[in-house]
């Protein structure tokens, strides 16, 4: 892999406070420790890509980041805000500012997709017209806008995972939390689902969290981007690598990795070699 | 079992504290009395004629040993209005309703939607468990009096059509022998029930834990319990009501 870097226009990671703080986070189920003394950045404009073996505990660290659990030791800090010690009531509000797309979709069976997409907006009370022209902006994003009317029932599994996609940043939040987007789809669905992946990083530049335990597709996030112009995701010129997307990596709770691409792939260490090939 | 307790009260208390934020779910609200009081009718219809049919029968046939026929119809309204209406018309919805909400916030539990829904700013417990809450304790506020009357119907068809007595006879007794404390006591309970049956659906769909396996568990215990907590709780507002009023 080539590990040449390329700058993406805006904005510049380390510029601004970051948007997620983990510090020294631990936490267990059942007197079972899953996470252990955690501690990572992801700053304005990032993607963090978090890799490791089924069962590491990836997907308890996106809830961690988004207050649906809380930790048993350490600091988990949001937009300059301490989640882990926040009231659910407090977290709503802050919630409003983050998107999260989790691992089977988990659309709404009863409300239609125009609804599952809408429902924040809803929840805001956002104008009918508002929400009418939202709703069909986020689902044209993902190319999704003549499925308004269906049912998630009614959809393929890469169709409900766009939708979930189109429902997490219907808001413009600013901060994405994608858990396992692409997990249980096919090749050529999963690589469409990155494309969006890369759609939502170039064009918008949120900062994302994005966990995963295929590297092909973390892979695809560092080495493409997205054209505008021709509509389609396509591989950095000279092979670059995307300056601000880069690597975590969980070893039975541990965190054992935290870097660059270029670093991730010449690293020493056995476990990460072994993964890698 | 102490911390489920634990957990179930803190549910139940956080479903009646919502009633008195600033957001309240209307349109929830009307489509759960919908879904819980019209679609519980007909259950609720016929458990309640052939209740009454069937203690008409039955009484008759004890009150004839004493030549006491005349009082079927206040055996009949007593029994119903105090206990029969309310009790099995709750078991009925209970069976019906308690499972479905199990069953329901069970599977939005198992695929993660409980989770979306808080993700995206909202507060389960005041979208779902408030509005069904609310919903099945005014439903089995009316499904009860419904119970009652229809109970009171059949009780006087088999009187009347297959033992031969007189209708006015009937329903003079079964009217007559009524007082204030018999029809508070048969409406207190369905509200003390609606909310047994409620609050005990939504907490074991809203703890579901293990795929499907897990919810059907949920649904089972759902039903279980809430049956056993309206018998347990009818046997104390009953102790109440006759300590109370000295019947």
């Amino acid at each position: 892999m080539a590990t040449e870097t390329l700058a993406a226009a805006v904005p510049v990671p380390g510029d601004q406070e970051p948007v997620v703080i983990f510090d020294d986070v631990s936490i267990g189920f059942e007197g079972k420790p899953v996470l252990k003394n955690i501690s990572f950045r992801v700053a304005v404009g990032e993607t963090r890509i978090l890799l490791g073996p089924a069962g590491v505990g990836k997907s308890v660290l996106l809830k961690l980041a988004n207050g649906l659990f809380r930790p048993d030791s350490g600091r988990i800090t949001v937009f300059g805000q301490e989640v882990s010690s926040m009231p659910e009531g407090d977290l709503f509000g802050l919630r409003s500012r983050i998107g999260m797309v989790f691992q089977e979709s988990a659309l709404f069976d009863s409300l239609t997709v125009r609804d599952n997409v809408a429902f924040r907006l809803m929840e805001d009370k956002v104008p009918e017209s508002e929400i009418n022209d939202r709703v069909a902006e986020a689902l044209r994003f993902v190319e999704l806008e003549h499925t308004m009317q269906m049912f998630p029932a009614q959809l393929s599994g890469g169709m409900r995972r766009r939708v979930a996609i189109a429902r997490a940043i219907v808001a413009k939040p600013d901060l994405l939390l994608y858990d396992s987007p692409t997990g249980g789809l096919d090749p050529i669905t999963s690589t469409t689902i990155v494309e969006l992946v890369v759609k939502e990083r170039d064009l918008y530049h949120t900062s994302s969290l994005l966990v995963t335990h295929r590297l092909q597709d973390a892979y695809t996030l560092a080495t493409h981007t997205f054209n505008k112009a021709e509509n389609h995701m396509e591989r950095s010129s000279g092979d670059k690598t995307n300056l601000h997307t880069s690597f975590l990596m969980l070893r039975e709770g541990e965190l054992i990795f935290d870097g660059s691409t270029h670093e991730l792939v010449t690293s020493d260490d056995p476990f990460i070699k072994e993964y890698l090939t | 079992m102490v911390g489920s307790v634990q957990d179930y009260a803190v549910l139940s208390a956080s479903s009646i504290a919502n009633l008195f934020s600033r957001r309240l779910y209307w349109s929830d609200i009307a489509m759960q009395a919908d879904r819980i009081g019209v679609g519980s009718l007909p259950i609720v219809i016929l458990t309640g004629f052939f209740t009454g049919g069937v203690l008409a029968l039955q009484s008759a046939s004890t009150l004839a040993q004493f030549g006491a026929t005349a009082i079927t119809g206040q055996l009949v309204s007593f029994s119903m209005i105090k206990e029969l209406g309310p009790v099995l018309t709750s078991l009925m919805v209970s069976g019906r309703n308690a499972s479905g909400m199990a069953s329901e916030l069970g599977s939005m539990m198992v695929t993660e939607q409980i989770d979306a829904m808080r993700a995206l700013g909202t507060d389960p417990i005041k979208k779902l468990v408030t509005p069904r809450v609310v919903a099945t304790i005014f439903m089995l506020f009316f499904l009860t009096i419904v119970s009652d009357a229809v109970g009171i119907a059949g009780g006087a068809s088999v009187s009347i059509l297959m033992l031969g007595q007189d209708g006015s006879q009937y329903f003079h007794t079964a009217y007559q022998s009524l007082v204030f404390a018999d029809i508070l006591q048969g409406l207190v309970k369905p509200v003390f029930f609606g909310f047994i049956i409620a609050t005990i659906g939504c907490f074991y769909g809203m703890n579901t834990r293990g795929g499907t396996q897990g919810v059907g568990r949920s649904t089972t215990q759902a039903v279980v319990y809430s049956s056993v907590l309206i018998i347990a709780v009818d046997f104390v507002i009953s102790r109440l009501m006759i300590g109370i009023f000295g019947r």
